[in-house]
């Protein structure tokens, strides 16, 4: 197989096409460069170009402090801007061991739920219009606002919110926010049947997603594909369940896993997914408990010297960071293991065979955020 | 025979799913209570953002046009973009020892990422996130503003 690609890029065949997919089309949700060589319609091979939008966030970590680190990683995947921030905050409250008090460790469960399902919502919007439902698109952002305007109450800004740093946050949460958030649930429960009657059973969106884009459970661990995309493959691969960390101990939830394995599978582990996210709010929204939103930590922070390490689950799979410390107020290096970059390159694997309309279902369908994929 | 009813069959699935659907978009389309839509810009009026919405950083002047910056860096220090420059002074004081004083505080808001660390880590509560977030403009330098009134002076604590 391998040989045979090598062998078509180097010579070609006469009548393949190779087409450049971005880096500016629409349905690549940035600028990822996917070069697709067709044969007719079907999709004989495709090669991804990242780097557009490379900003070399780790190179720019290691000249500056833990707490400016923060407000990068909010840009590699935005959409799970608040489990970026907490990964970093573990790491550097493990090293130096502090204890973070129990109300930062429900505050920050509680936002990670409400980004996941800010992020599952736009993924729905965005997955619907990719193959032509433009409905969906405003239906899924008339009900994300409400969970933007949670954020933007309590810390000020709605996608970007640097509001973790080590040791606890910034400040304390708005006095609304239990209130917003039960509000919320209540209306959202209401809400997310809509999204079945209009997208999941309509006839033509389930011809368009079933079927296609198999990746089974092997491919999925040899690419390392995680988060919702590896889970429609029955790859139990759930951070909260496997390392649980904040209070995701204390609640009860399941790991979504479908056997499915193609672009539907992956599509209801997400909508299966909200409905776990809302029930694991309902559980932590009321037992907050009282206390200081950080805990006390020096003005400047040096990690000692070693190896840190510290996953979480983001909307889109696990994402790891790492940190070499010398014992300065910098890192030494700093590595992040994105999800999406590993969800990419699965891409050839899946989608060669299919047709190109189907690549885009299949793009789709493992909610790629390119600033991750790049950072 | 059997393809015959395979195509009723999927042609009455498919006019069900779609109705299903058309029946929630008819239903906001009949409902004009369900509208979210806001009328910006015609609603600039009465538009009011959070009281925490991070639009651009102010120094609040009180109505002496005092503010409370002494001029002491650490927030050019904390900034991760450099998006704070400080000038500050000498001058003797009443007693005739040189004292520092801000001579200018100056923000890029064109460089300024909203990470609200220079807020956070003012030591005087000097700084404050201001909810103006129109801020188009076709000549970025005029994205850079100095945040102490001219004219203005350090408010001394009462002791
Ligand atoms: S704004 Fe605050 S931190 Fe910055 S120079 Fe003035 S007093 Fe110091
Ligand atoms: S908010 Fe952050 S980026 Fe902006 S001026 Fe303050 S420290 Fe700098």
């Amino acid at each position: 197989m391998s040989e045979e690609i090598i062998q078509d890029v180097i010579i070609g065949e006469s009548e393949d096409y190779i087409i450049n997919l971005g880096p500016q089309h629409p349905s690549t949700h940035g600028v990822l460069r996917l070069e697709v060589c067709l044969k007719g319609e079907t999709v004989k091979y495709l090669n991804p170009h990242v780097g557009y939008i490379h900003r070399g966030i780790e190179k720019m970590c290691e000249a500056i402090t833990y707490q400016q680190i923060i407000h990068l990683t909010d840009r590699m995947d935005y959409l799970s801007a608040h489990m970026n921030n907490e990964a970093v905050c573990m790491v550097v409250e493990d090293a130096l061991q502090v204890e973070v008090p129990e109300r930062v460790k429900y505050i920050r469960t509680i936002l990670d739920e409400l980004n996941r399902l800010a992020s599952h919502q736009l993924w729905w919007c965005a997955f619907g219009m990719d193959l032509g439902a433009l409905t969906t698109f405003f239906y899924g952002l008339r009900d994300r606002e409400h969970i933007l305007d949670i954020f933007e109450e309590s810390f000020g800004s709605r996608l970007l919110h640097s509001f973790n740093t080590p040791g606890g946050l910034m400040h304390d949460v708005h006095p609304n926010f239990q209130k917003r958030i039960k509000d919320f649930i209540k209306y959202f429960r209401e809400k997310l049947p809509e999204y079945d009657q209009l997208l999941t059973g309509n006839i033509i969106f389930q011809n368009r997603a079933k079927g296609i884009g198999y990746m089974s459970k092997e491919t999925a661990i040899g690419y390392g594909v995680t988060g919702p995309s590896g889970r429609g493959s029955n790859f139990s691969c759930d951070i909260r369940k496997i390392a649980p960390y904040g209070v995701y101990d204390k609640v009860q939830f399941n790991e979504i896993l479908e056997t499915g394995c193609d672009t539907f599978a992956r599509y209801k582990v997400r909508m299966a997914e909200m409905w776990e996210s809302l029930s694991i709010l309902e559980q932590l929204v009321d037992n907050i408990p009282e206390g200081d939103f950080t805990a006390k930590m020096k003005p400047v922070v040096k990690l000692p010297a070693g190896e840190y390490f510290r996953r979480v689950e983001t909307a889109r799979g696990e994402l790891a960071v790492y940190v070499v410390s010398d014992g300065n107020k910098n890192p030494y290096r700093m590595r992040f293991r994105t999800p999406n970059f590993s969800n990419l390159f699965v891409m050839n694997e899946i989608a060669s065979g299919y047709k190109i309309a189907d690549l885009i279902a299949i793009s789709g369908s493992l909610d790629l955020v390119i600033p991750d994929i790049d950072r | 025979m059997n393809s015959i009813a395979e195509y009723f069959t999927d042609l009455y699935k498919g006019i069900s799913s779609l109705w299903a659907g058309m029946r929630i978009t008819g239903k906001y389309f009949f409902s004009p209570r369900a509208i979210v839509t806001q009328q910006y810009p015609e609603n600039r009026k009465t538009l009011k953002m959070e009281d925490r919405f991070k639009g651009e950083i102010i120094m609040p002047h009180d109505a002496d046009n005092l503010h409370a910056c002494t001029g002491c860096g650490i927030c050019e220090m904390n900034c991760p973009n450099g998006s704070i420059e400080i000038l500050s002074d000498r001058v003797a004081n009443a007693e005739g020892k040189m004292e520092r004083i801000i001579d200018k505080h100056i923000y890029h808001l064109s460089m300024c990422t909203f990470c609200g660390l220079c807020v956070k880590t003012c030591p005087s509560d000097a700084l404050a996130f201001g909810q103006e977030f129109e801020h188009a403009v076709f000549d970025r330098n005029k994205l850079t503003k100095v945040l102490n009134q001219p004219g203005s002076k350090l408010r001394k604590e009462a002791k």
